[in-house]
């Protein structure tokens, strides 16, 4: 056809490769970014979201919730709703991807010669640009209604950086779970991600549950980020003493998890994308 | 045009299978399509088309059997194959989140096209396909017939060699569907082969050099149109005057040509394949006129495309089931068989 560029040989050497695959990716990324742009209403959608659980829980439900050895309530809330804020790309994330497919958009990128690798790794990378607002967002709130880190900097950067890796790692869940879904088939799971944020320590102790609800809170994923926050940042019920392991070692849990999570969503995904047939 | 050497060919395949669990969606379908030509691939639902072209494109391997685009295997060259090759299809396969503009750039860059190229490229693609105004906006925005121009568009970032169209005008307004037969005739002229799976005949019929029938995962016929419709023979319609007549002109059509005549009640009319000659014109309207019908046109034509398939399909009969409308994968198939006289 007339006009056509030319198109760049496809690579051979290891080091081309690489080179292509993070340029691709780096290209996805940017897609996202693109999003953003064209759709404002999402970079402010975290601060509306977290601003009515803070309302929502820090002073409607909060106001009958004591916060073990005292303390205020709304700083206990606040690492909840950041390890929340944390787990949303695994529902987002999927619900993206399933929509894609079913569009053919994902058919377009596997016909074309590009990095096999690039959609998910892009779609995780530009994740954590997208969680870095997102925790922005959320802290001002905290801010606003009280909440202080009061551990000095570097265990605040730690405590953030803490919840990114835990992001980065749902976020690979949400990539895995939207290529092996169907897009109606997640609309039906969507609510099946709250019981899984709310059965935690993020709202309330779980030192009343019942026990048999108590250690599956005790071992949720939610539950170790939140208790690392907690710890990083010195908030309300840092140091209580708790009976599960994962909340005695919070931060090895939540790293642990995290590490789970990506080794095997992370190659589950990645296979699935590389030899998907449906 | 291209001689019939297999080097001259864009796309071979031989042998093709692919099964899905329970379900056998080719059985060893052949396909040849020459350079620089366009293929149009006719079956009903279910009959294989989209797996051959998702075959083709490389998104899935077949069980058994070889394919080959632009010279290279579409299992072992996968790679090389999808660098000269362009797919767009019924779901306009473009992010509606972006731009028309945005999409292509970011379509280009995955092409490893520089960021200048890809935008110039953009550019030119759109004012090229009467879409500079919308660039701007959102895909979200467009109507039906301007997101499919869209994907067309997407896949012609690298002018590729092999253009694989499934279903390019399914679902659109007539004044959109022209707009892409315009596009799909101009792309020919320029060089690029076309396979282009349809539901619709006319579009085969008015897009297509050569024809490809395919049903229940093989291919049944391949040739010109115009072969084709003269392999089956032409038709003989006789419309009568008074609809309550009909029947008694179908049953003196059936009776010359041997074969049961197909009835319209809605055009009044009566219609017959015409087999080598056996039918003589004059002799109809003598007997026509002998059993005292009232007869309004009496017409020989070639046959519509339409008809070619459901001969080849071995759904001749009176009234045919409208499988363009039938369920997909199995349904179909069941339709088809109990439709056989």
């Amino acid at each position: 056809m007339s006009g056509a560029p030319m198109v760049p040989p496809m690579p051979t050497s290891p080091l081309e490769k690489l080179r292509w695959t993070l340029a691709d990716g780096w290209t996805l990324v940017r897609r996202e970014f693109w999003h953003m742009k064209s759709e404002p209403i999402q970079i402010v959608l975290p601060l509306i979201f977290s601003g009515a659980l803070v309302l929502l829980f820090g002073y409607v439900f909060g106001s009958a919730i004591s916060v073990p050895e005292g303390g205020n309530y709304r700083e206990y809330l606040m690492p909840g709703l950041f390890a929340m804020a944390s787990g949303t790309p695994a529902m987002i994330n999927a619900v993206a991807i399933a929509r894609e497919k079913s569009k053919g958009v994902v058919d377009r990128f596997r016909s074309m010669p590009m990095s096999r690798v690039a959609m998910p790794f892009g779609k995780t990378g530009s994740d954590i640009g997208i969680g870095i607002i997102a925790l922005a967002m959320t802290a001002t709130v905290g801010l606003l209604v009280g909440w202080r880190a009061h551990e000095g900097l570097g265990r605040t950067v730690a405590g953030f950086a803490i919840l990114l890796f835990f992001r980065y790692a749902m976020s690979w869940a949400g990539v895995f779970l939207g290529l092996a879904t169907k897009s109606e088939t997640l609309d039906n799971l969507g609510p099946l991600f709250f019981p899984f944020i709310m059965i935690s320590n993020a709202f309330v102790p779980t030192g009343n549950m019942p026990t048999w609800l108590r250690t599956i809170a005790d071992w949720n994923p939610v539950s170790a980020v939140t208790q690392s926050a907690r710890v990083l940042f010195g908030n309300p019920g840092a140091d209580a003493t708790h009976s599960a392991w994962p909340l005695e070692h919070p931060i090895i849990a939540t790293l642990g998890w995290s590490v789970l999570l990506i080794v095997v969503f992370g190659s589950l995904a990645v296979h699935r994308y590389v030899t998907a047939e449906d | 045009m291209a001689g019939s050497t297999e080097s001259d060919a864009s796309v071979v395949a031989e042998g093709l299978s692919k099964r899905f669990g329970k379900t056998e969606a080719l059985r060893g379908l052949d396909l040849y399509v020459a350079a620089g030509t366009v293929c149009g691939m006719l079956g009903p639902n279910g009959a294989g088309k989209t797996t051959t072209v998702r075959i083709l494109a490389t998104l899935i391997r077949p069980d058994s059997g070889y394919a080959r685009v632009a010279g290279f295997d579409v299992v072992r060259d996968r790679g090389k194959v999808r660098y000269h090759i362009g797919l767009a299809g019924q779901y306009a396969a473009v992010d509606e989140k972006l731009s028309g503009r945005d999409n292509l750039r970011m379509f280009g860059r995955l092409y490893h096209l520089s960021d200048r190229v890809a935008r110039s490229r953009a550019d030119d693609l759109l004012e090229r396909f009467d879409l500079a105004e919308a660039g701007g906006r959102r895909v979200e925005t467009y109507s039906g017939g301007m997101r499919r121009r869209l994907d067309l568009i997407a896949s012609l970032i690298i002018a590729p060699r092999v253009l694989f169209l499934d279903e390019p005008t399914t679902g659109l307004d007539p004044a959109s569907r022209n707009e892409i037969w315009a596009a799909v005739r101009n792309l020919a002229q320029e060089g690029t082969t076309v396979l282009l799976t349809t539901q619709y005949l006319d579009e085969a019929d008015q897009l297509a050099s050569q024809i490809v029938v395919v049903d229940r995962g093989r291919t049944i016929a391949s040739d010109t149109p115009d072969a084709l419709k003269a392999a089956i023979g032409d038709r003989l319609d006789v419309v009568v005057r008074d609809v309550r007549e009909l029947a008694a002109a179908a049953e003196v059509l059936s009776r010359f040509a041997g074969l049961e005549a197909r009835v319209t009640p809605e055009r009044r009319e009566a219609s017959v394949a015409h087999n080598s000659g056996s039918l003589a014109v004059v002799d109809v309207i003598r007997e026509l006129d002998r059993a005292g019908l009232s007869v309004e046109n009496v017409s020989l034509r070639r046959p519509t495309l339409d008809e070619v398939f459901l001969r080849l399909t071995g759904n001749d009969q009176p009234d045919p089931p409208d499988w363009r409308d039938a369920p997909p994968e199995s349904n179909s198939h069941a339709d088809m068989k109990a439709g056989k006289p």
